[in-house]
């Protein structure tokens, strides 16, 4: 792959939530235009890493923290505003997480927030956004149902276009198909290529075999520590480390 | 005889339904006596004119617009400061051991005795504060009388909104204090209106708290300042029924049922507006 | 602009978070200060045990006694009846009405918390207390009985209520489990369902002897406030709270009669205060 920019850096980085140490001195360096899986089994940390990309972490009590992480060379604690941080990196959470509004306002809640009142520029992000993640087609005529009568891979496909629609430059996914069928799995998995141009991706996901499919490199965590990152094809093909091909062969996870 | 299970079970169920109704015929009885002997009291002028001959005849307009304003005064006092403090505590404060502290604190002060609340309020607001017995201590006291119910519902239907839709709209960049007034406030209002309304219902409802700090025994006139002191129907009802002699029947029931009425119909709305939400609820 | 609006919102509430704090910590403070002041004139164990309420007598005497034992006899008569009724109609809420039946129940209940209790002290005095009186043929209707009776029916709403949301929270499958080794309904219930719920039904007893404790105007109104030692049920005796609400209105500012109804305050204020922390306390122990 075309070596690129830096985007996102993460330098040394411990986390704790009170006496857990959940992250072990993370060091990585994440690329421009990149689909970097994050693969591992439960409480290994990847969930707690991606949080921490978009200080979501900060809503526990007793998190905290030491090391650095970079978002275009700014330490996102100290250079950036954390509205424009979290601005700038999407999340598409495990659950769908339709707020209880329809499916128009959904998608509008972001852009309104951050002050586009405007029904002609809203209604072309709905679409612009919405046709990105395949659902336009689908939903075109019902934009002012509400968004919880959509089924639970539309509701999926909607909280993606909520988060292209603040127009971010990363999109963490955290484990974004565990509760969808195949076909949905495979919408969302279509969009995350086709958008590869556009923006810098991270995955979290317990699918080995959807790291495998989508992701350009992919990291392995085990109980808190990066054992392993390399590209897909090699660390799938010839891991360097043997927890990762324990991992990989179904021996424990 | 050799205990049948069945039969048993036809005794126990016959003596839970005795039960039941045990305690709920007074309501019928009550509600259905005072509108009884009260109705016929009832008339625009007994509404409207104000008590004459030490209250054994005229209306009870002064106790009823007395009622009013401390409803109001209650009002302008307790609901901003209790839901803003019950978002402050759900929303802001630290979860350490003061924090909760505070949060039981404010919980079993919902239970302590309105005469207590009553004794505070003189305390603190007529002699301390020198505000006299008046609108405005009455108000104040049973502000911070219904002050523990406001926040506790308040952070109750704060707490039932999920947690995923807070991190949904941060996540989108989205302030903190605008994710509380379009992603949280909006699905809690309808909880957060009920516990106004129930507080509403027990202000214009208590007796005790006012004795001392706003109530008039006889004041034949409105209130001319929050600095007056006014008639309330409680206190009103309470000095008709046991401290005035010959009162008039009908004039003793017209007053419970006007209030009855009035804290009644409010606890309706409660009510309607409650199971409202229950339907409405999505997530 | 507008992150000047939010930087005032945000203040705003703090500031309101605060206050309600301070409140509750004047409360405590306010109480503890006037009720305190008593114990410079009188010692407290004279004050907690003296069997004589005579506060505008000379000497005077501040025993509150009699009204701790008059509190305690209207509590203890109201409980005896409250509970077993509250809970046996919380069982056939939660676990035999139809759902129709259900809701009218539950609203009718409800009701009865939203009654100002002043209105049905008249009540009590204008239908009870003379029934009373007249089938008990006793000199007064205004008993400790009537109390009593009064406060069963208002610690009713909290004691149905709460009990019934604890008996509604046990898993079905508990009950199912019953059912399919053969047991009754009656038995499941019994056997199961209210093992299950034992601890919010201990706090449903609780908030209702709260309620009851707290209760001032009913009782006053069909008590009859006679500070003595009560020696029965059917007697006049004055509770704790009547006391206050009657006496508060004449004294004189920071005498000793009003220092010593603040110090009943305290009272007051500490047992319902356990009580509600006890019933706290179960209802976590529940959920845990």
């Amino acid at each position: 792959m075309v070596e690129k920019g830096n985007k996102l850096n993460a330098r040394s980085l411990n986390i704790w939530f009170g006496t857990i140490y959940a992250l072990k001195k993370i060091t990585i360096d994440i690329l421009e235009n990149e689909i970097l899986s994050i693969i591992g089994p439960a409480n290994s940390g990847k969930s707690t890493f991606l949080r921490a990309l978009n200080r979501l972490n900060d809503l526990n009590s007793d998190f905290h923290f030491e090391g650095n992480i970079f978002l275009d060379g700014k330490d996102i604690y100290r250079d950036i505003s954390i509205g424009e941080l979290r601005k700038k990196i999407g999340m598409v959470f495990a659950l769908p997480v339709p707020l209880p509004l329809s499916v128009f306002e959904n998608i509008a809640y972001g852009p309104r927030r951050h002050g586009i009142q405007d029904q002609g520029r809203l209604s072309e992000i709905v679409e612009r956004t919405l046709t990105a993640a395949y659902l336009w087609d689908e939903v075109k005529d019902r934009l002012h149902t509400s968004a919880i009568k959509l089924s639970g891979g539309q509701q999926q496909r909607l909280c993606l276009a909520r988060t292209l629609a603040v127009e971010p430059d990363i999109i963490l996914y955290d484990e974004p198909c565990s509760s969808l069928d195949p076909i949905s799995t495979a919408k969302i998995e279509e969009a995350m290529l086709r958008f590869k141009h556009k923006y810098t991706q991270i995955l979290v996901t317990n699918n080995t075999k959807q790291a495998a499919r989508v992701s350009d490199r992919t990291a392995f965590f085990l109980m808190g520590e990066l054992v392993e990152l390399d590209l897909t094809e090699n660390m799938f093909t010839c891991p360097a480390r043997k927890e990762t091909n324990d991992y990989l062969s179904g021996r424990f996870g | 005889m050799k205990p049948n299970p069945y039969r048993t079970e036809r005794i126990a169920f016959t003596l839970l339904l005795i039960s039941t109704v045990v305690i709920i015929l007074p309501v019928f009885f009550i509600v259905f006596i005072i509108i009884q002997k009260g109705f016929s009291a009832i008339s625009w002028e007994f509404l409207t004119s104000i008590p004459k001959m030490g209250m054994r005849e005229g209306g009870i307009f002064p106790a009823i617009v007395g009622t009013l304003y401390l409803v109001l005064g209650t009002l302008i006092f307790a609901l901003p400061l209790g839901v803003f403090s019950a978002i402050y505590l759900t929303e802001y404060a630290q979860d350490n051991l003061l924090t909760r502290l505070i949060k039981l604190a404010i919980i079993n002060l919902a239970g302590v005795p309105s005469v207590v609340y009553g004794l505070f309020g003189l305390g603190i607001f007529v002699i301390f504060l020198k505000l006299g017995a008046s609108i405005l201590a009455g108000s104040l006291t049973l502000g911070v009388m219904v002050l523990p119910i406001i926040i506790t519902t308040s952070k109750e239907a704060l707490d039932s909104v999920p947690k995923s839709f807070r991190e949904v709209s941060l996540s989108l960049g989205v302030s903190k204090w605008q994710t509380i007034r379009y992603s949280v406030l909006p699905h809690a209002l309808p909880g957060i209106l009920t516990g106004i309304i129930l507080a509403i219902s027990r202000a214009a409802g208590e007796t005790a708290p006012i004795l001392f700090t706003v109530a008039a025994f006889y004041l034949p006139k409105l209130p001319h300042s929050v600095f007056d002191q006014a008639m309330a129907l409680p206190y009103h009802l309470y000095v008709i029924s046991t401290q005035v002699p010959n009162v008039e029947v009908k004039i003793r029931y017209g007053t419970a049922l006007v209030l009855m009425m009035i804290v009644l119909s409010l606890n309706l709305a409660a009510i309607i507006l409650r199971s409202q939400f229950r339907k409405r609820k999505k997530w | 602009m507008k992150h000047f609006k939010e930087f005032l919102i945000e203040k705003v509430i703090w500031f309101c978070g605060v206050t309600s704090i301070v409140i509750v910590v004047l409360i405590f403070i306010f109480l503890l200060k006037e009720g305190l002041s008593l114990f410079k004139h009188v010692n407290l164990v004279d004050f907690l045990f003296g069997r004589k309420w005579y506060p505008i007598s000379d000497p005077p005497h501040f025993g509150i006694f009699p009204l701790v034992l008059g509190s305690l006899t209207v509590t203890l008569g109201a409980t005896v009846i409250a509970v077993p009724l509250g809970i046996a109609s919380a069982i056939y809420i939660a676990e035999i009405a139809s759902p129709r039946i259900k809701e009218i129940l539950k609203s009718g209940i409800e009701m009865i918390a939203a009654i100002p209790s002043v209105v049905i002290g008249f009540i009590g005095m204008t239908t009870l207390v003379p029934f009373i009186k007249h089938y008990l043929n006793l000199p007064t209707g205004l008993t400790a009985f009537s109390g009593a009776l009064m406060l069963a029916f208002m610690a009713m709403p909290t004691i149905v209520s709460i009990a019934e949301d604890a008996i509604t929270a046990v898993p079905h499958k508990y009950k199912e489990a019953a059912l399919a080794l053969g047991a009754t309904r009656w038995q499941a219930i019994w056997r199961v369902v209210l093992r299950a719920a034992s601890s919010g039904i201990v706090a449903a007893i609780m908030l209702g002897i709260g309620r009851v404790i707290g209760e001032t105007m009913a009782v006053m109104m069909v008590t009859g406030n006679a500070a003595h030692i009560p020696e029965s049920l059917f007697e006049p005796v004055r509770t704790m709270t009547a006391t206050i609400a009657a006496e508060m209105g004449e004294t004189v500012q920071h005498s000793e009669h009003y220092f010593a109804l603040f110090a009943i305050g305290i009272v007051l204020f500490i047992i319902t205060f356990i009580i509600n922390l006890i019933a706290d306390l179960s209802i976590h122990r529940h959920r845990e």
